[in-house]
């Protein structure tokens, strides 16, 4: 079993709260947490809806594996249709929320409608209520996770939320819990606000059991966690450094976009980087580092607790950062700092704190103030937009400036809480926006990484590193090596990678385990647990039919094949110096064969003969 | 030879999996509300201590409990519960200085470490190596030879 086989549907245009059970029979082809959110999304709003609109709908859900002692099982994520890219969202978050739920007794969560006055939902095992949330509107993250917490005098309760920034409708807000752990991309916090939903707090103490075969589950579960502990990168450079292992690696093969991608290759790479985090600093001794932490269950533990330096101009007189708190990982730190041209690893630290107290995404929000300083340096923003602020590449008090304006929702923020896309727009440089469906990239070079490219342009959430993280093979060799420069066999690669994901991402476990388990590590442990077939052949057609429906889902919202692009500049303006000089993206050649690869049409929808394939 | 369970928070990552091969063992689930062991988060220092039953020779629980209900096991020392004699009276949970004994409203008894038997599954999930369960006598072992090899003189005062 593992699924609860329970879900909570709560209607927040009535008040209602009730129980219903989970349809198994989709839970078997689906298997949890995205994929079977997204089936019931998909079965349940039209995806050409309002996404700010009460017919939107919002799933908070687990995996079947949620909550059990699988290594990384303490995923859930938030699906909804995105306000930012108007596509499906799924955003996954770690921490310790999802494995509550599960505790409580509950798969997943369907929010439907939208409240009239703001509200937060309460559960506690089956006792679930919508409470009054008048007085937390306006606060932030941290504030909301701490009064809730003084509130119900419980240290157990697990707390996610939606910051300032959400209420004011930056179209990239976030859903954060345990503080510093979201589900970041795509507004999905935006879409929560729009409902006048401040808050999940949740409680569970029953626990989960009823394994389908306890004693093969706990066998599949010790291998996978020895094959972890031996794997060089889940074994000790993620535990170690982070994912900000990749900041110099990344850099020094040429495919590390700096200055809203003008350039590839960032001289600032190593103060901004993993070893930069570790160096004790001059004012205290300390280094920004303070330790790793794992989410739920996690025996890789790549999490990054760090502080600021007091002493810093951004938080010198602001002793409420002063502690530790979540620090940076790699595409945060790649978008707040190369993709800005700034260098400063407190400054940067310090704004994605911000990002953490008032839930915005840090990819996004790095990304947009990188179109905003190319339009700046053109002359098509300036200092009457701004407010004053010299918003030029490099400048790290204006960048810090321009963070508070953002969370203030003041001066130039609310230009900043469009996105790029929406910005670019309004200033007639449409060109210089960084994104796919309206979603920034995220810190790889699809014109140094040609696999990336590919992944961006047919990524059915806007331009994203999760859905097939072929850096993987093509810069670490793992599982294979392929050659980053190579357009050759990638259609096949992207494919096999995002339909892994879309597997692994409905289980209930973290991507980062798919460095070291294939599909025979994983399909074993969900087997074991689950009624079903989950053989590595049924998990992996269980995969591809999760990517189909996700397109699916898109055709229908309006989508079609010419959204599977890039910016002109990737297509056109070549890598000007380093290892990976002279290179373009190549999608144009990617993008055919990996539609016939797929069984879709020539402007890439999904056929009929795939669909019955898939049982679709 | 008696062992006892090591417990070292700077290794300690958070991520619960003691937790819930402790609530495994004893009830069947994964439950963090019903394991012996606790895993605390001190956020704003970015520090995380697991902490247990240390299983004291002159146990409080043991001495304030009106029925018997707490006994020695012979074979690791642990201060063991019987359900069949609890009354759920929490007359040890007072007693215990460390507040590693605890009334469980599941059950109406109170519940605290066993150390599994004698193979403690907290210490044999852990990754980190922040649980062990070593020789009682040389919990001490690994600071005392961190603190010896920094008395050590340097290697070129000693080849001269």
């Amino acid at each position: 079993m593992s699924w609860t086989r329970k879900i909570l549907r709560v209607n927040l245009s009535k008040g209602s709260c009730t129980s219903e059970p989970l349809n198994m029979e989709w839970a078997k082809q689906y298997l949890g947490q995205r994929g079977l959110a997204s089936k019931y999304l998909s079965e349940e709003i039209d995806p050409k809806c309002d996404a700010l609109g009460p017919d939107n709908k919002l799933i908070m859900a687990t995996g079947p594996l949620t909550g059990t002692m699988a290594s990384t099982a303490g995923r859930y994520s938030v699906i909804c249709k995105s306000p930012l890219t108007g596509a499906i969202a799924c955003s996954n978050s770690g921490g310790f929320l999802g494995a509550e739920l599960k505790f409580a007794g509950w798969d997943m969560i369907i929010f439907e409608g939208k409240s009239e006055k703001p509200v937060y939902l309460l559960v506690q095992d089956d006792k679930v209520e919508l409470r009054d949330a008048s007085h937390l509107w306006g606060k932030t993250v941290w504030e909301t996770d701490d009064i809730l917490h003084q509130t119900h005098q419980d240290p157990q309760l697990r707390v996610a939320c939606v910051g300032r920034t959400a209420e004011n409708g930056c179209l990239y807000a976030a859903i954060v819990n345990d503080k510093h752990r979201a589900a970041g991309r795509s507004g999905v916090g935006t879409v929560m606000a729009s409902k006048n939903l401040k808050a999940v707090a949740v409680r569970g103490t029953q626990g989960v059991g009823n394994l389908e075969d306890a004693k093969t589950f706990m066998a599949a579960v010790d291998a996978g966690k020895g094959v972890l502990a031996e794997n060089a990168v889940t074994g000790q450079g993620l535990p170690a450094y982070g994912t900000q292992v990749l900041m110099n690696v990344i850099n020094g093969v040429g495919a590390l976009p700096a200055r809203n991608m003008r350039d590839v290759g960032f001289e600032g790479a190593e103060n901004i980087s993993a070893e930069a985090m570790a160096e004790p600093r001059a004012s205290d001794g300390k280094p920004n580092l303070t330790t790793n932490a794992g989410c739920f269950s996690c025996t890789i533990a790549c999490g990054r607790i760090s502080t600021v330096d007091k002493t810093h101009f951004s938080v010198k007189d602001k002793p409420q950062y002063h502690g530790a708190s979540g620090g940076l990982e790699y595409e945060a730190a790649w978008a707040l700092g190369a993709d800005t041209g700034i260098d400063d690893l407190d400054a940067l630290t310090y704004v994605n704190f911000l990002c953490n107290e008032d839930g915005f995404d840090p990819i996004t929000y790095g990304a947009t103030v990188a179109a905003a300083m190319e339009m700046f340096e053109e002359g098509v923003i300036t200092t009457k937009e701004t407010g004053g602020i010299e918003l030029k590449f490099g400048n790290t008090e204006a960048f810090v400036a321009v963070t508070e304006a953002l969370v203030a929702n003041e001066g130039f923020g609310p230009d900043l809480a469009l996105g790029s896309k929406r910005l670019c727009e309004k200033y007639g440089r449409p060109e210089l926006s960084m994104t796919v469906k309206g979603q920034e990239f995220p810190a790889y070079d699809p014109r140094g990484i040609q696999g990336m490219g590919l992944t961006y342009a047919t990524s059915n959430r806007g331009a994203c590193h999760l859905r097939s993280y072929t850096v993987s093979s093509e810069v670490l060799g793992l599982p294979i090596k392929t050659e980053m420069g190579d357009a050759e066999g990638k259609p096949e690669l992207v494919k096999a990678f995002q339909d892994v994901t879309a597997l692994v991402d409905s289980a209930g476990l973290c991507i980062f385990t798919t460095f070291a388990w294939g599909m025979d590590n994983i399909a074993p442990q969900i087997d074991a647990a689950c009624e079903g077939d989950w053989s590595v052949e049924g998990c992996m057609e269980a995969g591809e039919r999760i990517w189909n429906m996700e397109r699916m889902f898109n055709t229908a919202a309006g989508f079609t094949g010419k959204d599977d692009n890039l910016p002109p500049r990737l297509m056109k303006e070549a890598i000007k110096s380093g290892p990976t000089e002279g290179q373009v993206s190549r999608l144009d050649e990617m993008l055919p064969q990996y539609y016939q690869i797929r069984g879709w049409t020539e402007d890439g929808t999904v056929t009929k003969e795939t669909q019955q394939r898939l049982s679709l | 030879m008696q062992k006892s369970l090591h417990i070292d928070p700077g290794k300690c990552t958070g991520c619960l999996q003691c937790e819930m091969a402790c609530s495994y063992e004893h009830t069947g689930t994964f439950n963090p509300s019903r394991s012996f062991i606790k895993v605390f988060t001190f956020h704003d220092e970015g520090r995380f201590a697991p902490y247990t039953c240390t299983q004291c020779d002159e146990a409080w629980c043991m001495r304030a409990c009106p029925v018997d209900a707490i006994s020695i096991d012979a074979s690791t020392g642990a201060k063991v519960v019987s359900d069949d004699k609890c009354v759920g009276c929490k007359v040890c949970t007072i007693a215990c200085p460390f507040g590693t004994i605890n009334y469980a409203q599941t059950t109406g008894k109170v519940v605290k470490c066993d150390l599994c038997g004698g193979d403690p599954q907290c210490a044999a999930a852990c990754p980190t190596d922040a649980i062990t369960y070593i020789d009682a006598d040389w919990t001490g072992y690994d600071r005392m030879m961190a603190s010896a090899a920094k008395s050590l003189p340097s290697a070129e005062t000693t080849a001269g």
